[in-house]
């Protein structure tokens, strides 16, 4: 650390980030939602990125923050399911081990003052286990039933608190995720209004098409907002 | 032993006067005295098979495996030591990841053969190269030692591989067969065989028309081919071990599948009792 070239060479503040994820379980494994956008700053830059990746047969990755360290632990998971594959023996990752690979990758590289600054979500199913996991930049992690990353952490799991229960069926679980990624949209500003979902179940994982969500702007609230508030805007 | 080096074949480093490199011919001894491996190149993939020899009937079955996958799309079914193999094995697998992580694409069969062959070669020459070295000696930066260290070192602590390899896969130029030697020579094949059965395997794979044939059909004919050349007297108990790459296995290297597998044994032990009938 005292080394002057090496504060060069460590991750000091993250460039391209993505905002929250949201996951959850449901009856038959893990839903998992994100919007598409990549934002430089405040700039809202890039309008498509996919943040959900399927890993190995049984997972299913979400994260937000950098883009670039998403990008590289893809790298280091594509290797690591590329060698579980050649042994061909007849077993697999499952997302409890992918979780803790991840969890090791993130907790040393904060040791050494060097992080991959992203908050992960692993979720997936193998032989009928459901799993559902978070990792931060720091290295802590936990699992759940279900999790969010940054904002989502305040503004959606409180609603996944009351509405969340065992055995959702598909439908539920998506306009769950749906009400928890409005409230993201209306609130967060690094959010943007093209979202993904995701799911794994036994069968494998589908990450769908984007869409977007209706919002309503007629409250009335917004039609007079400085009323009571003269000079702000 | 047909030919005696007679003092040109304590080291590796040593040309006899006729020519020849007598250690070099001692490893592909050793290949020759392996079960047999072969591989065919199917019309739409590789089918790769090993007749295992079982050294003892405690083994369980499914162990010691001979072939290995060492990419997504790539192969390899080794014939000799096996302890040599397995380094051959580690260091394909090296180089495949190694290139998709600077070329951003699965290895080309090809390339992968090239520097296999020559990973083989190097260890024919320079026996205090560690592994980390070998990657900067392709730019023979590390020339200049060879004078001083092989004189006085020249007789210890080097042999070359004491296997052979057979490397299919499947890239965008369609599937494709390698065989390596312990010399360090590859050639591309349509159909490969090395170990004991091997002159008899050769001959069975030229009667086959592999242009025609698809991998699933291949599968059934390697297993004949195996069971057939497989030496009742000499060796008691041999396992077949299989693997293929092709359309139908998405163009992934893995074993054949098991009732596949299973379909493949029963016809060659069937083609067998014909063949003793006679």
């Amino acid at each position: 650390m005292g080394d002057p070239s090496a504060e060069t060479q460590r991750t000091l503040y993250p460039y391209v980030t993505g905002s929250s994820v949201v996951a959850l379980k449901y009856k038959d494994g893990i839903l998992m939602a994100a919007d598409t956008g990549g934002s430089y700053g405040s700039t809202l830059r890039y309008k498509s990125i996919e943040r959900l990746k399927p890993i190995g047969k049984h997972s299913l990755l979400g994260a937000s923050g950098e883009i670039s360290d998403f990008q590289e632990i893809l790298r280091y998971l594509d290797e690591l399911i590329l060698y579980d594959n050649m042994w061909d023996d007849g077993n697999s990752l499952g997302p409890k081990e992918v979780h803790n690979y991840l969890t090791r990758i993130m907790y040393n590289r904060r040791n050494k003052f060097n992080p991959l600054w992203n908050s992960l979500i692993l979720g997936g199913v193998k032989k009928g286990q459901k799993y559902l996991g978070m990792v931060s930049m720091i290295g802590v992690n936990f699992e759940d039933n279900h999790v969010a990353t940054g904002l989502g952490n305040h503004l959606a799991r409180p609603i996944l608190r009351d509405e969340w229960h065992e055995n959702l069926t598909f439908e539920e679980g998506v306009q769950l995720l749906e009400k928890c990624m409005r409230v993201l949209l209306y609130r967060d500003r690094s959010a943007v209004n093209k979202i993904q979902i995701s799911k794994i179940t036994e069968e494998g994982a589908t990450v769908f098409p984007p869409f977007s969500l209706k919002t309503y702007w007629e409250f009335s609230a917004f039609k007079n907002p400085t009323v009571g508030a003269e000079g702000s805007w | 032993m047909s030919s005696i080096g007679t003092g040109y074949d304590l080291s590796v480093t040593t040309f006899s006067p006729d020519g020849r490199v007598f250690q070099i011919e001692y490893a592909a001894k050793a290949v020759d005295n392996s079960g047999t491996v072969i591989g065919i190149k199917c019309k739409d993939g590789i089918v790769l098979g090993v007749e295992k020899l079982i050294a003892s009937k405690m083994m369980l079955p499914g162990s010691n495996r001979r072939i290995h996958s060492v990419h997504r799309h790539s192969g390899m079914a080794v014939a000799g030591l096996a302890a040599d193999g397995r380094q051959i094995v580690a260091r394909t697998k090296s180089e495949a990841t190694n290139y998709d992580s600077v070329y951003g694409e699965p290895i080309p069969v090809k390339e992968l053969a090239e520097r296999v062959a020559s990973y083989v070669h190097l260890c024919t020459l320079y026996w205090w190269l560690r592994f980390s070295e070998i990657d900067s000696h392709y730019h023979f930066k590390l020339y200049f030692f060879v004078f001083f260290t092989s004189i006085t070192y020249c007789w210890q602590f080097h042999r070359p591989f004491g296997c052979g390899v057979i490397l299919g896969g499947y890239d965008r130029d369609g599937p494709q067969l390698y065989m390596v030697e312990p010399s360090g020579v590859s050639y591309r094949y349509f159909g490969a065989a090395i170990g004991k059965g091997r002159q008899a395997a050769k001959t069975e794979i030229e009667k086959l028309k592999l242009t025609d044939m698809t991998c699933r059909q291949g599968v059934i004919e390697v297993a004949k081919i195996i069971y057939g050349v497989h030496d009742e007297a000499k060796d008691k108990d041999f396992e077949l071990e299989m693997s293929w790459v092709c359309d139908e296995s998405n163009r992934q290297h893995q074993k054949v599948p098991d009732e596949l597998l299973e379909e493949a044994k029963a016809a060659a032990k069937a083609a067998l009792e014909e063949m003793d009938a006679d």
